[in-house]
């Protein structure tokens, strides 16, 4: 990948990867950065590099000097150019390409110093106390703004989308803007069978032809709802196409890149967010098999990065700047789910690469507040947050945890075929004429979508109702034909619990609808997960598990009550007594499919007994989803999430993997035996025109600085982008910079003979402490401190000498290789 | 700036706005008691729904009428399940229109960019600009102008430039996005 120099206008090679027109105008605003858009062009990021004492006495110079700037030294042409004695900072140092990883450690060097200003003001007036305390107070000041967008937001979606989704029914005459439930809400002509019929409500059968049953009507709905899927289908993903192509998909593995380091410009930023709330809405409404879930967490972190942006504490520094977007998706899964610990947990488990213990309440306070909004905004009109609230709260007996771990297998089951399938069927996408078409691939999926989904009721559902259905127990006030149990009409007491009874023919033909149900969704999850439009995959699973959990359920109830003489049930069921419940096993199924597919552990049970308020359910829960977990990776240890960060080829280095390798430094560094020596940068001796060559002939990211080429000594290490940066400002700024200027990476210049152009000083971008290693080094313990320090490059030495350098796309490399998996699948750096 | 002060104001407006609905003095029509009764004897089941306060909500005073003569009405009241709700018809109202107008806004941009603004630029500037630079050859794509116009515009700095000018900086990176996700199925496949 050859990175353009601005100001030259050769045609791209057609094999280059990342195409940087837009680089051409880099330095003309500098401004402070208010999106990451805007950091696309190189605007004036203020890093400043507070040069440090050197080693001047390793060198043989006797001067001492404690903060030396920069100074003069030698130099017959002795005026003083006031550049050179100011520490003036490069605007556009210290930020990052796109699609590379940020240095953390870095960041964390440059908050720290920051911070020490800071306080070191504190006390000279009350103005600095004052700005000390606002930057203290403002990582709380983000967090909070955070959770308010996003419960706002989440309000805006759930109701936008309820009301959507039963557009493809009908629509209520008296009031536009309700939709089905909230239409018949004041009526007093529902009925205990039939419970959302009302006159207010209008089908369009109803509208259209006048009829409101028979076979015409049940044609014209079924054309209607196909109509109404297909162009809601076809707004979403042409909105995506046109305005945010980044708004596709569930957004949780490029988040979780990002919050391990990488950058991806514009992913974050505002249109994404809009065009994601409001395409989300209409994917969920269009019928397609997805959920909302995974693109709110999208939708969090882009209203954590905006807010950050408004803070120059965190709009300067990548690294702080993802304490907030750790805070941020703990606010989404909050408002998804309702679940503000589970949300927490999710985002330290699932989502965060770091995660200080500082990070933990602030994530916990922004999911706080934004449920604490959504709750006042009450978009489900109980003043709940909890979508699948179940109020049952009858025990559980020991021999149920045996279809509970049997539940669990199904999960993993499922998980790891789901993982294969939708990894294949992506991979076929990306790489084949399959992808040319995406508008085509997203029509055909709603069309083939909502074709099979009207006559099955309950895939006709939307699939949150679905699942609430399923997790309701029968009681006697349940009317539907799930319930249709045979009752003994003659029991006159009143009865609490119900006791098992047989099943009626309507529990029967639920049964098998559910059954074609489930084999529907899940092949068509498998299509509709990776699709160009924002798309969830909790709720699809959790439906799935509902599903298989509720026949199950059903299955042992019957089989509890046609043989309740076996020995499970007698010690623990009694005649009459209610026992089996079968909506329990539908919650334990759903939680065991989304550990299948997720791999998550804590943070989903928390979630799940945050979703239903099934306190005493912990138990089962916990052995069905730690089941499902053994036997998914027993089939590959990847969750859906990991998968489809390798599938990308994004540089993630999971901190979950192990390392149990015993190769060395030495066979890991590059260069190896094959290559051309290391492209190395010597101290004083290159001239301007010799960096920019080497820029332009290479694609290295970074250049170790040497003493001379004799003698190998390491002296730091400079960046690409920072060596364009400044050679570019200083021809533009510094006069007398040629491209015979020698360029001097140390404190004090060579004295150069009295004709020679003035010397160009680039102490200030050099990195004077990169990581080394010995080349005997085990790359175990590479391998963690690449993890722990989050670095991007770290050199290699043998005996004191400068001998390689490793990268963090060569460990991935590496570990790919070591697994036996693709080392070319790694693209970027 | 602007452009994220002003998001910002929306945003802020929105939220004042839900927040505030939510809070606001119930509407009469938006609460109810729902009280549910289920099968009794030989009368079938029935759904009462009344508005009353929330002290109020229970068997005795939302069934009317009363179904079953006097010794049977506490059996079946006890059977009855009865919930007090309550809703923002207000909130519902606003958010829905609101986000239809951001929809059709929405769209009616895509519109202007994909059908009337190729076709007003291909009026203005005539046939000669058709040659696309060579690295958009082929570019059907919205935005295919965006470089020169980027190139010419830089000159000027007057308010409605810099407005064209961002407006096409934006579409340029809309352009790479589309070609990483669409065309080279390098990030998000």
């Amino acid at each position: 990948m050859s990175q353009r120099l601005p100001g030259d206008q050769r045609a791209a090679p057609p094999a280059q990867l990342f195409h940087r027109g837009y680089y051409r105008n880099s330095y003309n605003s500098i401004t402070s950065a208010s999106s990451d858009e805007e950091l696309l062009d190189g605007a004036g990021v203020i890093m400043d590099f507070q040069t440090s004492e050197d080693d001047n006495l390793l060198d043989g110079d006797a001067s001492i000097g404690t903060h030396y700037t920069m100074t003069n030294g030698g130099n017959i042409n002795s005026s003083t150019h006031l550049l050179d004695l100011l520490d003036e900072p490069i605007p556009g140092v210290g930020t990052y390409d796109d699609f590379h990883t940020i240095d953390w450690v870095r960041e964390k060097c440059k908050d720290r110093e920051r911070h020490r200003r800071i306080n070191s003001k504190k006390k000279e007036s009350a103005w600095e106390m004052t700005k000390s305390l606002y930057d203290a107070w403002s990582g709380w000041l983000v967090v909070t703004l955070t959770g308010l967008a996003s419960g706002a937001l989440a309000g805006l979606i759930d109701i936008a989308a309820d009301w959507m989704t039963d557009l493809k029914e009908g629509i209520c005459l008296s009031a536009l803007w309700f939709n089905h439930e909230q239409c018949c809400w004041g009526s007093n002509e529902t009925t205990f069978e039939e419970r959302d019929k009302c006159p207010q409500w209008k089908t369009w059968a109803e509208l259209i032809i006048g009829q409101a049953e028979g076979p015409g009507s049940y044609i014209m709905n079924y054309i209607m709802y196909i109509f109404w899927a297909l162009g809601f289908a076809f707004l979403a993903v042409s909105l995506v196409k046109v305005f945010a192509p980044y708004a596709c998909g569930s957004g949780i593995p490029e988040i979780k890149t990002i919050l391990s380091g990488f950058i991806i410009r514009g992913y974050l930023g505002k249109w994404t967010l809009m065009i994601k709330t409001i395409t989300l809405v209409l994917a969920v409404a269009s019928g397609l098999s997805l959920g909302k879930e995974g693109p709110l967490v999208h939708v969090a972190c882009c209203c954590g990065n905006i807010f950050s942006y408004l803070f120059p504490k965190y709009s300067t520094n990548e690294a702080k700047k993802r304490e907030v977007l750790s805070a941020a998706s703990a606010a989404g899964v909050s408002v998804a789910f309702g679940a503000p610990i589970g949300g927490v947990l999710f985002s330290l488990e699932e989502v965060s690469y770091y995660f200080p213990l500082k990070t933990l309440w602030r994530s916990f306070f922004a999911a706080l507040v934004a449920a604490f909004v959504l709750r006042s905004i009450n978009p489900f009109g109980n003043s709940r947050l909890v979508l699948f609230y179940v109020e049952y709260h009858t025990p559980w007996y020991l021999f149920e945890l045996l279809p509970f771990i049997l539940l669990g297998v199904f999960g993993g089951l499922w998980g790891a075929f789901f993982i294969r399938a939708n990894i294949a069927w992506c991979r076929r996408r990306k790489s084949t004429k399959f992808g040319k078409y995406p508008v085509l691939e997203v029509i055909i999926v709603a069309a083939i979508t909502a074709v099979i989904a009207f006559p099955n009721p309950y895939t006709r559902l939307n699939t949150s109702e679905l699942i609430k259905e399923l997790f309701t127990d029968c009681g006697p006030l349940e009317s539907s034909s799930l319930c249709d149990y045979r009752n003994d009409m003659n029991a006159s007491k009143i009865v609490d619990d119900i006791p098992d009874r047989p099943a009626g023919t309507g529990v029967y033909s639920a049964i098998w609808q559910l059954c074609l149900a489930l084999i529907f969704k899940i092949i068509m999850t498998v299509f509709t997960f990776g699709i160009k439009v924002p798309s969830g995959l909790f709720i699809p699973s959790m439906a799935i598990g509902a599903i298989a959990g509720r026949i199950v359920g059903i299955a042992v109830e019957q089989l509890a009550y046609y043989h309740h003489d076996w020995f499970f049930f007698k010690e623990w069921c009694e005649v009459g007594a209610d026992c089996i419940t079968p909506g329990l096993y539908a919650m334990v199924g759903a939680a065991a499919c989304l550990g299948g597919v997720t791999r998550m552990t804590v943070s989903l049970v928390v979630i799940v007994f945050e979703l239903t308020g099934g306190l005493e359910y912990i138990v089962p829960l916990m052995a069905a989803v730690m089941t499902s977990k053994w036997v998914g990776d027993a089939f590959g240890r990847e969750g859906i999430y990991e998968a489809h960060i390798r599938l990308n080829g994004y540089p993630f280095l999971d901190a979950k993997e192990e390392f149990t390798h015993t190769t060395l430094a030495a066979d890991v560094m590059r260069p190896r035996r094959s290559d051309p020596p290391l492209a190395v940068l010597t101290q004083d001796n290159m001239t301007v025109e010799d960096i920019e060559n080497l820029i332009n002939e290479t694609s290295y990211n970074g250049f170790p600085v040497i003493m001379s080429k004799e003698s190998q000594r390491l002296v730091g290490f400079a960046l690409r982008r920072d060596l364009t940066i400044a050679i570019e400002s200083a021809r533009k700024k510094q006069e007398g910079i040629v491209g015979s200027s020698r360029v001097c990476f140390a404190q004090h210049t060579p004295s150069l003979p009295a004709e020679s152009p003035r010397p160009l000083k680039l102490r200030s971008i050099l990195d004077m402490s990169p990581f080394t290693v010995t080349d005997h080094t085990p790359m175990e313990i590479v391998v963690d401190i690449f993890r722990k320090l989050g670095l991007r490059q770290c050199l290699v030495t043998h005996n004191g000498r400068l001998l390689g350098i490793i990268t963090k796309k060569d460990i991935l490399r590496h570990m790919a290789q070591t697994a036996n998996q693709d080392p070319a699948s790694i693209m970027f750096n | 700036m602007a452009a994220l002060g002003a998001r910002l104001c929306s945003l802020l407006l929105l939220l004042a706005a839900l927040a505030g609905l939510g809070a606001e003095a119930k509407n009469s029509e938006d609460v109810r008691c729902k009280c549910i009764c289920p099968p009794y004897k030989d009368h079938s089941g029935h759904i009462y729904n009344k508005n009353v306060s929330q002290k109020d909500c229970d068997c005795l005073h939302v069934v009317e009428p009363m179904p079953v003569p006097g010794p049977d009405v506490e059996a079946y009241c006890l059977r009855c399940e009865c919930k007090y709700e309550e809703r923002s018809s207000v909130t519902i109202k606003v958010t829905i229109i609101i986000y239809l107008s951001i929809l059709g806004l929405l769209l009616l941009y895509m519109v202007y960019l994909t059908l009337v603004e190729p076709f007003l630029k291909r009026r203005l500037l005539g046939h000669s600009q058709l040659i696309q630079s060579d690295e958009d050859i082929g570019d059907h794509q919205p935005f295919a102008n965006a470089h020169d116009v980027l190139a010419r515009s830089r000159s000027r700095a007057n308010v409605l430039n810099k407005v064209e000018y961002a407006q096409q900086r934006w579409k340029l990176q809309v352009q790479e996005q589309r070609k990483s996700v669409f065309d080279r199925h390098v990030v998000l496949s």
